[in-house]
């Protein structure tokens, strides 16, 4: 496995951009969401620590994921998950892409989803934090419309992590 | 050991120096605020503790990466930060904050992460601090994307900035943070020849008084090892700077429980005293959840100071390789090129150092390390390290989200299912 590549499995995998904020620096994060995305016959592209904001809009259009996660732990989550939001839903090619987030976001240790409306507004469609973040995020992906779909199957992926 | 022509003003530096003449052992949080009073409130608190101590700055993540105006913002809307950000304050609202609570019987050092420090350098020289921490490499490749070659040129130029308050009678203080690498999950012997290095590079670069690091691992034994093995490096490499070794309490996935924290951060403690080194920096109950609280850095500083107390001097074990690999690590790197940063860069490019699990584009990403069933850091791959007629790469098996999960816990879970005395 090669840390900053795309990785594929058999078939026609789940295209998933990882990413963390602009000035996130944390990686072992990201390393472990790679290898789950994998082991879930995903296809990620992990874009490493401290992605600028347009390094992530200019990836996720070029290569029209499936999926747009969203790591982040040092606390700045709050501040940057939206700018991250509003440029991704600004973007028309991106339209209807699922855009996630989870880790630590704030610097209280919030642990619900509910502590985090803003982000839901600005155009996260999931928010996952705490001790139930995986599995949650996992139940997401199972829910996830196959691939090949146009963009009705997106709409009930969105629909379903609300 | 300092040779005689050293500036003698220097609170961080003095303060350091007069520690490991009478052997004690000072205890430091990471302690960073956006709020100025609750900065200030902060550095008197760690004033105060039952311990001796140096205060902190620890710098707020917008500054690390050098986005200033995010910072800025972030202080006018009243939003908390993860630091305190020195850069987009005016160099008075430091100098104020710090009033009456910084000086030579209290020095306070700024901790960052910042590959390409020039401002934050600027702000804490205006601010009349003379001490902080990292290094080309330590704060590149585990905090940025930025190239190790930008890195390297603006450590050199930061430097000789430091260096320069010599003129004004104060002898600076540069930590590397090479001793640390991710965290965790780096065998120590590439972690000595890290912060060993960046010592060498600070030298080179006009700075005079370093320390040099060594985070706590997942084995006691073995950390006794490195250490000592550090101290014996430094002393033979470094005859005529002044240093000391600082301790981190573990760098890497934190107990939740705070028996388990606080019995983590006092074998630290014990690790730094056994193996005669200066200075501890310490990790709270909070860690693995949120910045800590005042309070919280005060218990860690005082559970630490305790532990410290109680413990004595110990023997070096029985070597089992880690100085002899940390010292192929470094000649190898010193062979390439006379000028230290030129080597360090050329190191990363040809694998010479690579670090195991490391995202930072120019690391090669052909080592892993796995803890073997006696706790202890291995290697499994040693890609292009020139360790190769040193090592046996121990066998593993595929890496996989559980198994890295795994190896990241298990510190945790040694001190937090470790049961409470009654
Ligand atoms: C290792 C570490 C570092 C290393 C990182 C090296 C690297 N390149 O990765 C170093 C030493 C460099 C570092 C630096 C800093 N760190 Co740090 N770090 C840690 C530490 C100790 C462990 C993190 C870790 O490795 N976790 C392992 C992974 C697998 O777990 P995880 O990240 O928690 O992710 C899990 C879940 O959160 C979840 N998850 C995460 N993201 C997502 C996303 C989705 C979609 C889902 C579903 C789930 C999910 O899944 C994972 C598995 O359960 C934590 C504290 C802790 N947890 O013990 C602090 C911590 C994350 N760091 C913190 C901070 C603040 C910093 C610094 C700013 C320095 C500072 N002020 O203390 C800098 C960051 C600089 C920057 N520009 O961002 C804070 C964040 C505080 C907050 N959020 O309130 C923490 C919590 C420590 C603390 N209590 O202060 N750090």
């Amino acid at each position: 496995m090669d840390l900053r590549q795309q990785s594929s499995r058999n078939g026609s995998p789940r295209k998933v951009v990882l990413s963390t904020i602009p000035s996130d620096a944390h990686t072992w994060n990201l390393l472990f969401l790679q290898l789950l995305l994998e082991e879930h016959g995903c296809a990620v592209t992990n874009l490493g620590a401290c992605v600028p904001v347009e390094t992530l809009v200019a990836e996720s259009v070029r290569c029209r994921p499936d999926l747009i996660v969203l790591s982040t732990v040092n606390g700045h989550g709050v501040h940057e998950g939206l700018d991250v939001a509003r440029a991704v839903r600004g973007r028309r090619e991106l339209d209807g892409v699922p855009l996630v987030i989870g880790g630590k976001i704030d610097t209280a240790g919030s642990r619900t989803a509910a502590d985090f409306r803003p982000l839901l507004d600005a155009g996260f469609d999931a928010v996952h934090v705490g001790v139930t973040a995986v599995p949650d995020f996992l139940a997401l992906l199972e829910r996830l419309p196959s691939v090949g779909h146009d963009g009705t199957g997106r709409r009930a992926y969105v629909d379903a992590a609300r | 050991m300092p040779p005689a022509e050293l500036a003698a003003a220097g609170t961080f530096h003095a303060a350091m120096d007069a520690a490991r003449r009478s052997g004690t052992l000072v205890v430091q949080p990471r302690m960073g605020f956006g709020d100025t009073a609750r900065m200030r409130a902060g550095l008197i608190a760690t004033r105060d503790a039952n311990a001796a101590t140096v205060g902190t700055l620890t710098l707020d993540s917008f500054t690390r990466v050098g986005d200033f105006d995010a910072a800025a913002r972030a202080v006018r809307e009243g939003r908390p930060l993860n630091g305190y950000p020195i850069v987009s304050f005016a160099p008075d609202v430091t100098r104020t904050m710090l009033d009456g609570v910084c000086g030579p019987d209290f020095p306070v050092q700024v901790r960052h992460g910042s590959p390409l420090p020039g401002r934050i350098f600027d702000a804490l020289i205006d601010a009349g601090i003379d001490a902080t921490e990292g290094g080309p490499i330590s704060y590149c490749l585990p905090y940025s994307r930025t190239p190790v070659q930008r890195s390297v040129a603006a450590w050199k130029e930061a430097c000789r900035k430091l260096a320069a308050l010599r003129e004004r009678g104060v002898e600076p203080h540069l930590e590397s943070f090479g001793g640390c690498m991710l965290g965790q999950l780096c065998p120590p012997s590439l972690l000595i020849a890290i912060t060993v290095l960046e010592g060498l590079f600070f030298l080179q670069n006009g700075v005079r008084s370093i320390s040099l690091s060594y985070a706590q691992q997942t084995s006691a034994q073995q950390d006794e090892e490195a250490v000592t093995a550090l101290h014996r490096i430094a002393a033979r490499l470094m005859p005529d700077a002044a240093w000391h070794v600082v301790i981190y309490a573990y760098m890497g996935l934190y107990p939740a429980t705070e028996p388990g924290a606080l019995r983590l951060v006092a074998d630290a403690a014990r690790l730094a005293v056994r193996t005669g080194s200066t200075r501890l920096i310490v990790k709270t109950a909070a860690e693995a959840e949120r910045i800590p609280s005042i309070a919280e850095n005060v218990t860690a500083m005082e559970v630490a100071a305790a532990a410290a107390a109680m413990t004595s001097r110990g023997t070096a074990p029985a070597p089992t390789g880690v100085e002899a690999e940390a010292l192929a690590l470094i000649h190898a790197v010193l062979d390439l090129n006379g000028d230290v940063g030129k080597a360090l860069v050329q190191a990363f490019a040809q694998g010479y150092l690579d670090i195991p699990y490391c995202m930072h584009p120019d690391n090669a990403g052909r080592t892993r390390s796995v803890i073997s069933d006696d706790g202890r850091l291995e290697w499994t791959r040693t890609g292009s390290l020139p360790i190769g007629h040193l090592t046996q790469p121990h066998r593993s098996a595929q890496l996989t989200s559980t198994r890295l999960l795994h190896a990241l816990s298990y510190v945790k879970h040694r001190y937090d299912d470790l049961p409470t005395p009654a």
